[in-house]
């Protein structure tokens, strides 16, 4: 991965050409150096996970410049900025499959993106997505910046360096990039670059490179969407529909009229209808928003949880519901004809993203535009909305993204978007800041789906020997894509079994089947999404047939693995936890779990104890290998934030639905994880893996089994549905 | 009504009953103080009153009574405060959007208990939510504050 040669693709055009002051130069959609500074363009967008900061240092590894000392922009949303890694993920061949075969199907998906101008941030893609992109865009500046200086001073630009910003002359005389971009900006960039080998990496893999955003995000001075302010801006909320996609039938607004700030209260019927209160201050229109009384059109979903369960107990190994099988190994159904079958059923709720920041957006129409400020992973799809719903050309859209408070999955969706907008036209002329209160927030999300599990397999001669699930979901990816897009996703759900199907073991008869339940409350992705819930599944039912088989769960794990990288993750995370099998002595235990997902294999091991007080757990610890640890200190945190975020949901969360609307509405009735609940935590990168890999999801996936294996290894109760607080007390 | 935040002495037509988060925010557009939950599960909007740790969107504006001080008065990016600059060091913000409070939390705690037990820290800091599960650096944080504290 050390060199590779950089042969600029021209088909699609720079989109900051278009903008660009006297004496600016654009040499790449990456790269703006004007007189006045240098802008780097980091269009993968900022939810916590420091993508803004690793794009930054891609670049300033081979631009020579300090990213702490630039402006960083998302930039517009524009075709230079597709996403070419995000659709991999979806390719029917498992992620520890390098052959000629597997990489071929993998590149094409990336083609396809660029042709639907996918830009996006999701899927844990942005590192794999942006490597080669943005060093090379750093180094396609720096080579091009040295032919400016050269011009200018008669010599070849072989005899110039760069550092700091600057190119340096032999004589040790410095010109400043800023300097140079009137010149730089007249000649054609030089595209045939060499990247730096990483043992000459000054700012990549280095421990001691800070967040750019850390010291904002210790002094209240990070502006995040919802802090945005434009001159003028008169503030608004809503009460929309809890059941999703039903109508507004009446509303009674006279008690809300009369409350003090409110400036306008008027029907909404984009995004999911409801009615708005624009006001002089967001609390006023949350307070007004909720003394409106609304008569609501039922949405045509199933009315409650009891429903949705039945809906997906009936698709399950219902042949009518078949939607794909990408596992079928040995022969499953002769090995379960005879003699005993051990057999297990599982289920996974649906389940809020909640970020900490609320959904928001401010958004401004007027003199035939329509500006947008809002914290979004998919701002070509805001445009185009917005484009419809204003009738406004596409060029005349502006949407300027903004740092998120979180996300999880949630601002992969644009609902309150679309609500702010007909707002913002109803108030044409005055910018409005659009807010959803926590408890529409929690209500109206899309939420991660429920899906049900029923598993079968045999064991013999102390191993495992058969293992059979089959999986039923609604068709997550077809509905989600569709309500942005409104095209329709044909064919089926990958999300239905991923991080089943795909796992690096073998098993002589081995078979995952995908179900797809017809649909139920309407559902989005979420952090690891279909992993987050196969995880379990997969690796809960192992540890079953493990034990059953009376072997020791880490030593059987890898005896099962069939992929190098990944029998070295469960290698460590046994050195690191100094396992000696699941018993820990009276009322105490450790489990581990192990899952691949988004390329990632991770091992998990938690330790617990069962406690008067109820269970607690002691000790966490997770080994990934993600090939390359660009940030190494960043990526430790993404491991062991995303492990938290899945025992958050494994023991507190769960959306429940009756009268079509979500029954939990705020924190208290969804709690996360808190800090004395929080085990000490010991996690470890590791970089076999011949390809580089984002760490955003891949750490969640093991959690909630981790913590299921340890749970039946202290007190012999195995929980086989989440939250587990519905069945035994924690701490 | 009359406010004292961060050392000035601000201004706002609000009704009585307007939580002091809404009147630092929309009012005087003090951002650093953050809408999390508004009903005090997850401490973002926490702020000192008199050097007292208070969730703003519990206290009713007519109620204020002292002088409010806010992330954006406890240190600044170039005169850090020991808290912020525990936090800088160990890395802590993902998304940061709970940070502000949990540094105004820690801030207040470590002033009234300067040599904490690791229980006492995980009880003081249990009632601000962090969603991206930075707690393992946060609780490595308010140790390494204490310690800069002492030694200050």
């Amino acid at each position: 991965m050390a060199f590779g040669v950089y042969l600029a693709n021209r088909a699609i055009p720079n989109p900051l050409l278009e903008t660009l002051g006297e004496g600016e130069a654009a040499i790449t959609p990456f790269v703006k150096i004007a007189s006045d500074g240098i802008t780097l363009i980091t269009p993968r967008a900022d939810k916590g996970q420091g993508a803004y900061s690793i794009q930054a240092y891609l670049i300033a590894e081979e631009l020579d410049i300090d990213p702490l000392s630039v402006t960083i922009s998302p930039g517009a949303p524009g075709p230079a900025y597709y996403n070419s890694a995000v659709l991999g993920e979806g390719v029917p061949v498992p992620a520890y499959d390098h052959s000629p075969v597997a990489e071929t199907l993998r590149d094409a998906t990336g083609a396809v993106a660029k042709i639907l101008a996918l830009q996006m941030t999701g899927g844990s893609s942005t590192v794999p997505d942006m490597y080669s992109r943005m060093r090379e865009a750093g180094a396609v500046a720096r080579e091009t910046l040295k032919q400016a200086a050269a011009n200018r001073l008669g010599v070849p630009r072989g005899d110039l360096k760069t550092e700091n910003g600057m190119v340096i002359m032999p004589s040790g005389e410095a010109i400043a990039y800023t300097d140079l971009a009137a010149e730089a900006a007249e000649i054609s960039p030089i595209r045939k670059v060499a990247l730096r080998p990483r043992a000459d990496w000054k700012r990549l893999g280095k421990r001691e490179n800070p967040r750019i955003d850390i010291v904002a995000k210790s002094t209240g001075t990070e502006i995040y969407g919802i802090d945005y302010a434009v001159e003028g801006m008169v503030f608004a909320s809503i009460c929309a529909n809890p059941g999703i996609g039903g109508g507004l039938k009446s509303y009674d607004a006279s008690k809300a009229e009369k409350m003090p700030g409110v400036q306008k209260i008027m029907e909404v019927k984009s995004g999911n209808a409801g009615v708005a209160v624009v006001a002089s201050n967001t609390w006023y229109a949350i307070e007004a928003a909720n003394a409106i009384d609304c008569e609501w059109a039922a949405p045509d979903y199933p009315a409650s949880s009891a429903e949705m369960w039945d809906l997906l107990e009936d698709a399950v190994d219902n042949e009518g519901a078949f939607d794909h099988r990408q596992r079928n190994e040995g022969n499953v159904a002769a090995a379960l004809s005879e003699g005993a079958v051990y057999e297990a059923q599982y289920r996974v709720p649906f389940l809020a993203h909640a970020p900490m920041e609320p959904m928001n957006a401010i958004v401004k129409v007027a003199d035939d535009r329509i500006d947008i400020w809002t914290g979004t992973q998919i701002p070509l799809f805001v445009r185009n909305r917005a484009a419809d719903l204003t009738g406004l050309e596409k060029d005349n859209v502006h949407v300027h993204v903004q740092p998120m408070g979180g996300s999880f999955g949630h601002k992969l969706e644009m609902t309150h978007v679309e609500q702010a907008i007909e707002v913002a036209m109803a108030m044409e002329g005055t910018p409005v800041k659009f807010t959803w209160s926590r408890e529409e927030d929690m209500t109206h999300d899309y939420p991660r789906p429920a899906s049900v599990m029923h598993g079968r397999g045999r064991v013999a001669d102390g191993k495992v020997e058969t293992f059979d699930i089959s999986v039923a979901q609604q068709n997550m990816a077809g509905e989600w894509f569709g309500r942005l897009s409104g095209m329709r996703l044909a064919g089926p759900d990958a999300t239905i079994t991923t991080g089943s199907w795909d796992q690096p073991f073998a098993i002589p008869n081995y078979r995952v089947t995908g179900y797809k339940a017809p649909n139920l409350v309407p559902v989005s992705s979420w952090r690891s999404v279909g992993a987050s819930a196969n995880g379990f599944f997969h690796d809960c039912f192992l540890d079953e047939l493990i034990h059953e088989a009376g072997a020791d769960p880490l030593e059987e794990r890898i005896r099962l693995c069939l992929d190098n990288t990944s029998r070295k993750v469960l290698e460590a995370v046994g050195e690191l936890s100094s396992w000696d099998g699941p018993s820990m002595g009276e009322n105490r235990g450790r489990g581990v779990a192990f899952c691949m997902s988004f390329g990632v294999p991770v091992a998990e091991v938690i330790e617990v104890t069962m406690t008067d007080a109820g269970l607690r757990l002691d000790r966490a610890f997770a080994v990934a290998d993600i090939g390359l640890a660009l940030d190494p200190t960043n990526a430790e945190a993404q491991l062991f934030g995303g492990m938290i975020y899945g025992l958050s949901h494994a023991i507190n969360s769960e959306l429940t639905y009756e009268n079509h609307g979500a029954q939990q509405n705020n924190y208290h009735v969804y709690e996360g994880l808190r800090l004395y609940q929080t085990p000490e935590f010991t996690v470890k990168i590791l970089e076999n893996s011949p390809k580089i890999h984002g760490i955003g999801e891949p750490g969640l996936p093991p959690a909630a089994p981790a913590l299921g294996n340890a749970i039946f290894a202290a007190t012999g109760q195995r929980l086989r549905e989440m939250p587990f607080h519905k069945f035994i007390d924690f701490v | 009504m009359k406010f004292l935040v961060n050392g000035v002495e601000r201004e706002a037509d609000v009704t009585d009953d307007m939580p002091l988060l809404w009147v630092l925010r929309d009012e005087l557009g003090i951002t650093g103080v953050k809408y999390g939950c508004g009903i005090a599960q997850c401490g973002a909007c926490t702020v000192h009153i008199d050097g007292l740790a208070v969730r703003s969107c519990q206290i009713r504006a007519a109620d204020v009574d002292g002088e409010v001080t806010t992330i954006e008065g406890l240190g600044t990016p170039d005169a850090l405060h020991a808290v912020q600059e525990a936090w800088v060091e160990h890395q802590v913000a993902q998304c940061g959007y709970c940070q502000s409070g949990q540094i105004m939390q820690a801030a207040a705690f470590l002033d009234l208990n300067p040599e904490p037990t690791d229980e006492a820290i995980d009880f003081a800091m249990s009632g601000n939510l962090c969603r991206c599960g930075t707690y393992p650096r946060i609780r490595a944080a308010v140790r390494t504050a204490a310690k800069k504290l002492q030694e200050a």
